[in-house]
């Protein structure tokens, strides 16, 4: 057992856009170990997404109301100060999202935006040891040219360099949480494969902790030890997935492990 | 008419009333009635001078005063309202009928002549509008009636685009095609499948178009080149107003602020009635 | 450097077009330059004669060119009128109109865009609301009327401004730039309302991007996010927009000399309409032409330094 980085409990989040208020994730609990990938799996609407953006800290503040404890170095992410929060966003804790198409800044260059987490938290490192790294780190992700690349747009880019590019900006700070959600899923499968082994060869060489959001239980299978099943927010199944694989005890894992085309299964 | 009023109450999902719908039919129906009452009494005869009453403030006998002759100003303006109104109205028919016909035909056909016809719409459109009613109010020289038509030709590129760009839209839909394989001709499909269909955007256009059709042509008759006497527009008596604002603010006031409500009345109506279909 | 090209290409272009329109509507309007040029003088031989000698006998073709070609050269024709060249009578007023369109564009630029910001960062705050109506009524209000609201209000209500007190710029240009600032105002008011709005609409549309999300992801402050991120996107349709409004505003300029007594292009361009003296009218109109695609073709450069996208999309 190794030291518990993130412990996260009893998280409640509740919208309210509409008269009704509407609970969107219910006890929910993550204990997240130093250096571990732990997988979320579950449908659209299951609240995977909605507690990841949580402990990320970015739920907007209005329009909903948050209980619980996210608990990361000591302090409680959920009620401390914004600046203290911001002060660990994209240094101890990164996110990378679903839409690589979308999620970069149209209209900065590559550089710049892989940059900014030095840029914001680490004020004492100068624009070329900034630059260094930044090449370093696209050569790390597996970009080819990154010279080249760091004076480019995103437009430029396919969707699967994107979501590198995207990759490189969490990692730049060498974060010990990172956040993917579902960053695959819009991409092709050959490229879905080669983000999932980019992400684990993050995890290995860099030791960062891995929460790997996903729909799609065997991807989740390919790189997560451990995993988490939501359905309409609530948690329904946890444990080892060889175990939820091989004696699913809800029938909704079931169906998601059903949904897997069988060439996985064999 | 009872779909009518449920418009104004508050919506029940976001507690909100429609405050700009509110605010545009009752300005709106001011000016509208002013205009049509306009058209069977005024107070005063509107030209009638008065040596005895230049220059009146505001009193019950003369609820916006007289102007430096002693006629009026609320008879003059319900006058001059109607000729605002009507020419706004007339360009607005030629624009927007003229438009249309250029936007169907070159969205709906393409080609070369669609080319040529946009690359002078496009030209048209980049210069202000002001010049371009100056342009063709020289060509044809000042009057009433060639100020109108000088105003409608230079509102007719904006509707041609517009129109252009539904008919582009539509021109591939199911709907179309279907027509077209049972035998329609170009012109059925044009004018009695796809046009219907653009009436929505043509109607947002035409309530814009208004509002620039008052505001162009004050504009012009401000600077003396628009209705010409008999005809006397709002921009014109603004003009003749403004040379007694030291003497009697209240005379150039009054005229101004009928010109904004009408601007404004249009403009909230517009607002309303895009908040509904959101 | 393929594209600026292009699209000085395409000024040219449009160029040679308008000016054609503009050259072909006045040659073929009714009535004959050479009589008009004369008055009641006119005899048939000496207006033979000038025809000849003034090239009217020319096909139409060819006169144009000569006339374009003249123009590119700053001979713009003689006034029937005056009698003397059009280029000499507009030099001096030139400065004047443009100097106020400049002025009230730069208004419009400092109102509009820290409004615009702050409108869209405190959404349906009261102070969103009080400007949402008041830009509503600003749209409403036409310039020559703000004009006078604005003579009204700062002559007679204050006494900080004498109508009618033009100086021009050859004497006293602070004196001049002064009186220029109540018009410049009237002309601005109503286009800044418009790209406040439009400002408003647009940051408040860019904020809810997903690149937003990761921009705060990775610890930038709220004001970081907007002035970081956002603005730049926010700004593209934004610049459209102030590139036309700058063309209006070199028209709208027109309006307002009249109404504040200042003599610019205006005075000339309005009686040479009354008086159908068509070679200032067409100089006049082929200057704000001109004018006009230099903007465009400023507001297409500046476009394609924001945004990169603009060349793959060419």
């Amino acid at each position: 057992m190794g030291n518990v980085i993130l412990d996260v409990a009893d998280l409640h989040i509740e919208f309210h856009d509409h008269d009704k208020p509407e609970t969107v994730v219910e006890d929910f609990d993550l204990m997240l170990e130093e250096g571990e990938i732990v997988g979320i799996v579950g449908e659209s609407g299951s609240g995977k997404s909605m507690s990841a953006l949580a402990i990320a800290g970015l739920l907007k503040r209005h329009a909903l109301t948050k209980k619980g404890r996210i608990m990361f170095n000591g302090t409680d992410l959920l009620t401390c100060s914004r600046k203290e929060l911001r002060s660990y966003q994209g240094d101890e804790i990164s996110m990378i999202f679903q839409e690589p198409m979308t999620s970069l800044n149209p209209v900065k260059k590559i550089g710049w935006q892989v940059e900014e987490s030095l840029r914001i938290h680490h004020k004492d490192i100068d624009k070329k040891e900034r630059k260094r790294r930044a090449i370093e780190m696209l050569t790390a992700v597996g970009m080819h040219d990154p010279e080249k690349l760091y004076e480019k747009y995103p437009h430029e880019l396919s969707g699967g360099m994107r979501q590198r590019v995207m990759i490189a900006a969490a990692m730049i700070g060498e974060p010990r949480i990172l956040i993917a959600d579902e960053p695959t899923t819009a991409l092709d499968v050959t490229i879905q494969a080669q983000i999932v082994e980019l992400l684990r060869k993050m995890n290995r060489e860099k030791g960062t902790a891995i929460i790997f959001i996903s729909h799609d239980l065997s991807l989740i299978r390919q790189i997560c030890k451990r995993v988490i099943v939501m359905q309409s927010g609530n948690i329904v199944e946890t444990g080892y997935v060889e175990d939820i694989f091989r004696h699913p005890k809800m029938s909704y894992t079931r169906k998601l492990i059903a949904a897997i085309p069988q060439i996985d299964l064999s | 008419m009872k779909k009518f009023f449920s418009l104004f109450k508050k919506n029940k999902a976001t507690g909100e009333r429609n405050t700009f719908l509110l605010l545009g039919v009752i300005i709106t129906g001011f000016i509208l009635l002013m205009v049509i009452v306009g058209l069977f009494y005024t107070p005063y005869n509107p030209t009638k001078m008065d040596a005895s009453a230049k220059l009146q403030g505001i009193s019950f006998k003369h609820i916006m005063g007289t102007d430096n002759m002693g006629r009026d100003v609320f008879s003059r303006v319900m006058y001059g309202s109607r000729i605002t109104v009507a020419i706004a109205t007339f360009t607005i028919l030629i624009g927007a009928g003229i438009g249309t016909i250029i936007g169907a035909l070159t969205g709906y056909f393409g080609g070369i002549g669609d080319e040529i016809t946009m690359r002078i719409i496009d030209a048209m459109l980049a210069f202000p509008s002001l010049l371009l009613s100056l342009v063709f109010v020289s060509l044809f020289g000042t009057g009433t009636y060639q100020v109108a038509i000088a105003l409608g030709i230079s509102f007719i590129p904006s509707f041609a685009r517009i129109v252009r760009g539904e008919f582009l839209r539509c021109k591939n839909m199911d709907y179309v095609e279907v027509a077209r394989l049972q035998g329609a001709s170009n012109i059925r499909i044009i004018f009695v499948h796809i046009l219907p269909n653009t009436v929505g955007v043509l109607l947002s256009s035409v309530m814009i178009g208004f509002n620039n059709a008052v505001l162009a042509e004050a504009g012009l008759s401000f600077l003396g080149i628009g209705a010409q006497p008999p005809h006397a527009s709002l921009g014109k008596m603004l003009s003749d107003a403004q040379g007694y604002l030291f003497n009697r603010p209240s005379y150039v006031m009054s005229i101004g602020l009928v010109i904004v409500l009408m601007v404004l009345g249009f403009s909230f109506l517009g607002e309303g009635i895009k908040r509904i279909k959101n | 450097m393929r594209y600026i090209l292009k699209k000085v290409l395409s000024m040219v272009l449009t160029l040679f077009v308008v000016s054609l329109c503009v050259f072909l509507a006045f040659s073929l309007i009714p009535g004959d330059p050479v009589t008009r040029m004369f008055g009641t003088e006119a005899t048939p031989e000496l207006i033979a004669q000038y025809r000849e000698k003034l090239g009217f006998n020319d096909p139409l073709l060819v006169r144009y060119f000569r006339w374009f070609f003249a123009f590119l050269q700053g001979d713009m024709g003689t006034s029937y009128d005056y009698k003397m060249p059009v280029a000499g009578m507009l030099a001096e007023k030139i400065p004047i109109t443009l100097t106020l369109a400049v002025m009230s564009f730069v208004i419009m630029v400092i109102i509009s865009i820290p409004l615009g910001i702050y409108t869209a960062k405190y959404e349906n705050g009261i102070i969103d609301h009080v400007i949402s109506v008041i830009n509503q009524i600003m749209m409403a209000v036409p310039p020559f009327f703000s004009g006078i609201l604005l003579t009204f209000f700062f002559g007679v209500i204050l006494k900080i401004f004498t109508p009618g007190g033009f100086v021009s710029y050859t004497k006293d240009l602070e004196g001049f730039l002064k009186y220029l600032i109540l018009p410049a105002f009237a002309i601005a008011l109503p286009k800044a309302a418009m790209a406040t709005k439009l400002l408003r609409g647009s940051v408040i549309e860019e904020a809810g991007k997903d690149y937003t999300r990761t921009a705060y992801s990775r610890g930038n402050t709220t004001n970081a996010v907007l002035y970081l991120h956002v603005l730049k996107n926010a700004m593209i349709p934004v610049i459209t927009f102030m590139g036309m409004a700058l063309a209006d505003m070199v028209a709208g300029s027109i309006v307002i000399e009249q109404v504040f007594g200042i003599p610019g292009v205006s005075r000339i361009l309005l009686s040479s309409i009354n008086n159908r003296d068509y070679p200032v009218v067409e100089a006049i109109i082929m200057g704000i032409a001109i004018m006009v695609l230099v903007i465009n073709l400023l507001v297409d450069i500046i476009y394609r330094i924001i945004d990169p996208r603009i060349e793959v999309e060419e």
